[in-house]
């Protein structure tokens, strides 16, 4: 066994070495340009291209056609959420997504809002211009407006129902296993609303949507469906008819292909349709300009193909490393919490809470072993993880989660070793931790009145 | 993130975990911080009527950059008087660990944890007095 163990392959994943095979002939002599019409150079590097494009599309049951190369699924989910508010702004601008969502996602949603509401405050501007007879400042608008009322005012709401950018988003709780409410869903959806956004897998806690329950809905209430598939493919089967799924984002990284190549389906039956982001050449049907990234598209074409083959025997070897973990684990710790579900939940996953023990200060004394934290101290901000305290996770034992992810070349030997080496470390640590020794003493924690700093 | 010589060495071989009897009337304990932040330190000072610190204990729950801005405030307190560990900074702590501008927050508390227990202790003492 080799030393540092990689168990964190939701945040990357190695490359598989008939991934790399793949790639090197389109990183040496076929390095053409795959827009290359006229020569063989470029037919060579279309061909590989097309040939990967056939084995993403056959990962998730969808047309060849249907697939869009991008840089990766931050720029699937960015193009997938502009796109379709750009296009589909005459029908609605509203979108409805989970509080648990990558940040790909909140933040392209964050930004729709926030460019509807810079919208509004120029109206603002413009109207209590017209009520003062004045030119009114943006630093006057917060009180002008409340003199004013224009909350009542029919002239400026006139013309906030014709603001043409930005959009509206609701952002749904999740149940405290991770899944989202049907019925919430439901209740959500406006004649407003133009799409849904709702991830197959989650990163951090690994709960698995009913991406099938979720694609109806949409489809029946007349709204698009996009889902960010990046941590659930190769991992649990999904199907874009089944799923009923409109727009799908895919990364090569996650799955064992390279970094920076990823993936947006768009459905063609019925047709969907995105304004692009990036404007250039016309590539990928004018959705996504730039040159294709040759020789990592070949390898996502040879990462998918080997997901969509050994998944399943995959997915059970992993299921076992996971249930060897979280029972040794169990076998030498006490006061543990698993985070999330286990029923429905990636193979691979396992997020648990270690009371009364840091997370950072934990990865530090299994640093031989890489994993991730919820810890706020292993972010830049001082917020722990707010995928667990969506889930109603308290914020202590959201600083005391550890994220396990088990991928294709995690062993039995590594778990046994890692277990190992977090009982040690977790009983070390408990050791130096003053809330452990009060709670042994019985002292209830939450009687206390900490100093918040 | 990677930390410094200093800031591994303490935690990895902290100083003067533990605890000491609360009771003892000159045994003077400072519990700051917040499970819900992260960090949470108790530094527990046993001093002498003198007022010079004979013995200093702590234990801590947080970030590596917490437990070793707790180990070095032990060893600094140790010998001196209470006056003199009052005026101890958190900026001197976070100099000599080489913390970085995310984890001074860690140092914070260490100074505060120094003025809870010299606090407790003052507290303790004018009970006794009266
Ligand atoms: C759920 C999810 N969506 C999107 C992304 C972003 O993918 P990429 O790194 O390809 O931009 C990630 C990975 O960090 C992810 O886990």
């Amino acid at each position: 066994m080799k030393l540092p163990i990689y168990m964190d392959n939701h945040a990357t994943t190695p490359l598989d070495p008939r991934v790399l095979d793949a790639m090197l002939p389109y990183l040496k002599d076929d390095f053409g340009n795959a827009a290359s019409r006229n020569h063989v150079f470029g037919w060579k590097a279309e061909a590989g291209v097309e040939a990967a494009r056939k084995h993403v599309a056959a990962l998730i049951g969808a047309d060849p056609k249907e697939i869009v190369f991008t840089s990766g699924a931050t720029e699937s989910d960015n193009l997938a959420i502009k796109g379709v508010i750009d296009f589909y702004r005459a029908k609605g601008d509203h979108i409805v997504t989970l509080k648990t969502e990558h940040k790909a996602v909140l933040d392209s949603c964050k930004r729709l809002e926030r460019m509807r509401q810079e919208r509004i405050d120029e109206l603002k501007m413009l109207r209590l211009g017209e009520l003062t007879g004045r030119d009114v400042t943006a630093e006057e608008v917060a009180t002008l407006e409340i003199k004013h009322d224009l909350e009542k005012d029919e002239q400026l709401q006139r013309w906030i129902s014709k603001v043409q950018t930005g959009a509206r988003v609701t952002y749904l709780d999740v149940k405290k296993d991770g899944l989202v409410d049907l019925e919430q869903l439901k209740a959500a959806i406006t004649d407003k609303t133009v799409l849904v956004s709702i991830m197959l897998a989650n990163n951090e806690i690994g709960t698995v949507q009913p991406v099938a329950e979720i694609g109806a809905i949409c489809r029946e209430r007349g709204v698009l469906f996009h889902c960010d598939a990046v941590q659930g493919l190769g991992k649990v089967p999904f199907d874009v008819n089944a799923a009923k799924a409109d727009l799908v984002s895919i990364t090569a990284h996650k799955m064992y292909g390279p970094k920076g190549v990823g993936a947006l389906y768009v459905r063609r039956k019925p047709r969907v349709r995105i304004a692009p982001i990036i404007d250039g050449g016309g590539h990928e049907r004018g959705m996504r300009s730039g040159t294709l990234n040759v020789a990592a598209i070949v390898g996502f074409g040879k990462a998918a193909e080997l997901a969509r083959l050994e998944m399943a025997d995959e997915a059970k070897r992993l299921e076992k490393l996971r249930t060897r973990l979280l029972n040794g684990l169990k076998s030498k710790l006490d006061m543990l919490v698993v985070n999330g579900s286990m029923e429905t939940r990636l193979p691979g996953n396992l997020n648990v809470s270690f009371a009364y023990v840091e997370g950072e200060a934990l990865m530090m004394a299994i640093k031989d072993v890489a994993v991730s934290s919820g810890s706020a101290c292993t972010s830049a901000s001082l917020e722990p993880s707010y995928v667990l305290r969506a889930c109603g996770v308290d914020e202590d034992m959201a600083h005391s989660s550890i994220r396990f992810g088990l991928g294709r070349f995690n062993t039995e030997e590594e778990v046994d070793y890692v277990i190992d080496l977090m009982a040690r470390s977790v009983g070390r640590l408990r050791e130096m931790s003053p809330l452990y020794e009060m709670a042994k003493e019985g002292i209830d924690l939450k009687s206390i009145a900490w100093t918040a700093h | 993130m990677a930390y410094s010589e200093k800031v591994i060495e303490h935690y990895e071989n902290p100083k003067n975990v533990g605890t000491l009897d609360k009771e003892d009337p000159n045994v003077g304990t400072g519990l700051v911080g917040a499970p819900a932040c992260g960090d949470v330190m108790r530094l527990q000072l046993k001093i002498s009527d003198e007022g010079v610190i004979q013995d200093a204990k702590f234990k801590t729950f947080g970030c590596g950059s917490a437990i070793a801005s707790s180990s070095l405030v032990t060893e600094w307190v140790k010998g001196k008087t209470v006056d003199q560990a009052g005026t101890i900074s958190n900026k001197e702590i976070a100099k000599e660990l080489s913390l970085p501008p995310v984890k001074i927050h860690c140092s914070v508390l260490a100074e505060d944890a120094i003025k809870a227990a010299i606090e407790d202790f003052k507290k303790k003492k004018a009970a006794r007095g009266r």
